[in-house]
């Protein structure tokens, strides 16, 4: 039995019992990670620290999978990542590949436009896909649960935190029974209302902004293209933006905009979506409900994410508008730019400022995100007069002038964010005309034996062409050895002998050169773990 | 440095200037604010060049000059 009401559950999983034998005398377990929510983020920090072989312990209040509706559009970047942990294959073989958006404006039967997301060329991953949270977490569970040294565990809920400066004490309520678990680094993933954040009396600042969305999911076998489309005051939703996007299992997701000022209960009620599902896609269309909610969305961030010995990752960090789909896609970043920082701190407690700089960067990529899904709602919905003019200007030279369509904003789809400015990295001394600079995520690119990026499966490398270094503790990677014969990946990185590229655990350019000494690379290899100020 | 042309670059301004009244005869203020957004967006296109807009946006927002 789900022991939460209210939630619809996909898959009942059960409550994991409470195992006494992990405690000290005191009912206390202790742990180096303590990861609070079972959402995509958490389970996508807890898989990646698992592959590198720590002990990880992370809590889901629920005892059970919840479907409804979350996130669906993923990311290349994240794919890259979660194809780092090995379940990016899975993901795709389950999701939908979509390439055509089409835009429609007012009573006009016919697009305004469409335009082509072409596939990004040479890349094992595509740009997106189509995938229902609840499959992304099934997959990511079923990795995380082939791990011994990760223990996930359902229904057991942070309920009290007791924070100190070299760790903090959690104390956890399953079912009847409490322990509590003492952890040398606590990662609060859980979600946007985060119980943790609360904990620690913090909150979100910076600029709200709300909009009402009715989110219907919807199951029907109307043969349609797999095409996004977005619709600026459609006749079915007049003065209000609509978005149509194909989901696996013949299940569709259609966004209609409220505005503010709504009666949330009577949204959802069949009689009210219904109407608004046959405005969309035609009187005749025979549909069944998955799921209908109304989405409240805000742009805002916590101040800083780390504080002390708990982090914040994912939603409890950070909110957007669903346009662009960077939510869970900014989460996931979150993760991945985490896990080997954190991983490395526990080795080594004298690279504490490697935590120091995930606060800078995935404050940089939330920062990033909210500009971007700002944007897009502030397109979607003016603010002002003059907001609105400009707005609709847009929407009419649209049409027949091509100029203006870069300017029509219906959600700048999710990428990699870059820190050009963070600590880790070593600035450029050479100059350079192409390749990527530091800061900048890596490209990947095909080689003789796959791809380049699997090679950069989480470890430092260096990737030269031709000349050997021999640095103790540090891979590297020949492109001329590799190279599949296009010249694709020279060309990316605009490598020439003696040349090399240092990248991050995280498939981040930390530096590059085109001649360097053996010393050169340490000392920035150094630089970014976290070393030398 | 500055990129945005600061000194006299038309040869008729009294025409251009009377080709931008025009645009506007017979409209009604919401209509004009919008033509003028197209206005700017065709041209801002045409520039290309983000420093050069920016300073004509700064000249713009700097507000009446004593
Ligand atoms: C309608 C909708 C559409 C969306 N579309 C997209 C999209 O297309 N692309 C995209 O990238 N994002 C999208 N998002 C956003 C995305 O769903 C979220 O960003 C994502 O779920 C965040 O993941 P998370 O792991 O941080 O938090 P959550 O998924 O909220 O997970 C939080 C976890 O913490 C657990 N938890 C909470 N409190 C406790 C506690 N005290 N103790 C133990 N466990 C606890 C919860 O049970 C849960 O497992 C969408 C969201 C909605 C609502």
């Amino acid at each position: 039995m789900a022991n939460i009401p209210d939630i619809p559950v996909w898959r009942e999983v059960g409550t994991t019992p409470v195992d006494q034998s992990n405690f000290d005398n005191q009912s206390t377990e202790h742990s180096e990670v303590l990861i609070v929510g079972g959402g995509p983020v958490g389970l996508t920090l807890a898989l990646d620290l698992g592959l590198k072989g720590r002990k990880v312990i992370i809590l889901n209040r629920l005892n059970f999978v919840a479907a409804g509706s979350k996130a669906i559009c993923f990311a290349k970047r994240t794919l890259d990542i979660w194809d780092r942990l090995g379940v990016a294959e899975k993901m795709i073989e389950k999701g939908v590949i979509w390439n055509v958006g089409k835009v429609f404006c007012g009573d006009d039967a016919e697009p305004l436009y469409q335009f082509d997301m072409l596939p990004v060329k040479g890349q094992k991953n595509p740009g997106f896909i189509n995938l229902q949270q609840y499959h992304a977490e099934e997959i990511l569970i079923e990795a995380v649960n082939k791990l011994d040294n990760v223990d996930l565990r359902w229904g057991h809920e942070a309920v009290g935190l007791n924070a100190r400066d070299d760790g903090a004490e959690i104390s956890v309520r399953s079912g009847n029974e409490s322990y509590a678990i003492d952890a040398q680094w606590v990662v609060a993933c859980d979600g946007s209302r985060s119980p943790i954040r609360e904990m620690l009396g913090l909150d979100f600042e910076g600029r709200v902004f709300e909009d009402n969305f009715l989110i219907a999911d919807v199951k029907f076998k109307q043969q349609r293209p797999s095409e996004r489309w977005f619709w600026f005051d459609p006749p079915f939703n007049r003065g209000q933006s609509a978005l149509l996007h194909k989901q696996p299992d013949d299940v569709w997701r259609l966004d209609f905009q409220l505005g503010w000022d709504i009666d949330r209960d009577a949204c959802t009620k069949p009689e009210n979506v219904e109407p608004l599902v046959r405005g969309m896609l035609g009187d005749d269309v025979e549909f069944t409900e998955e799921w209908y909610s109304v989405y409240t969305f805000q742009c805002r961030r916590m101040k800083d994410f780390v504080h002390g010995r708990v982090i914040f990752a994912g939603d409890s960090a950070h909110l957007v508008s669903p346009f662009g789909a960077r939510g869970c896609n900014g989460g996931v970043a979150d993760a991945d730019n985490l896990a080997w920082k954190l991983n490395a701190v526990l080795d080594d407690p004298t690279q504490k400022s490697l935590i120091a700089s995930y606060n800078y960067e995935a404050v940089a990529t939330a920062d990033e995100n909210i500009r971007n899904s700002t944007r897009s709602t502030d397109f979607m919905t003016p603010k002002s007069v003059l907001s609105r003019a400009f707005r609709d200007a847009v929407l009419e030279l649209a049409k027949h002038n091509e100029f203006a369509r870069p300017f029509v904003n219906s959600g700048r789809l999710s990428t990699a964010v870059a820190y050009p400015e963070t600590v880790l990295n070593t600035p450029d001394t050479d100059v350079w005309t192409s390749g990527i600079a530091p800061g900048h995520p890596a490209l990947d690119a095909p080689l003789s034996d796959g791809w380049l990026f699997d090679h950069f499966d989480g470890h430092f490398v260096l990737l030269i062409a031709g000349e050997a270094f021999d640095i103790e503790g540090l891979k590297t990677i020949d492109l001329d050895s590799l190279s599949c014969g296009d010249g694709l990946a020279e060309q990316r990185y605009g490598l020439e002998k003696g040349g090399a590229y240092l990248i991050r655990p995280d498939q981040y350019v930390a530096a590059r050169w085109q001649n360097p000494s053996a010393a050169q690379v340490v000392k920035a290899l150094n630089k970014a773990k976290g070393g030398c100020r | 440095m500055s990129n945005l042309k600061t000194k006299p670059n038309l040869g008729d301004p009294d025409g251009i200037y009377q080709m931008l009244i025009d645009l506007h005869a017979g409209r009604d203020e919401q209509d004009s604010m919008k033509v003028n957004a197209k206005l700017i967006l065709a041209l801002a296109n045409h520039i290309g060049n983000q420093q050069v807009i920016a300073e004509a946006i700064a000249i713009a927002g700097a507000g009446a000059q004593e």
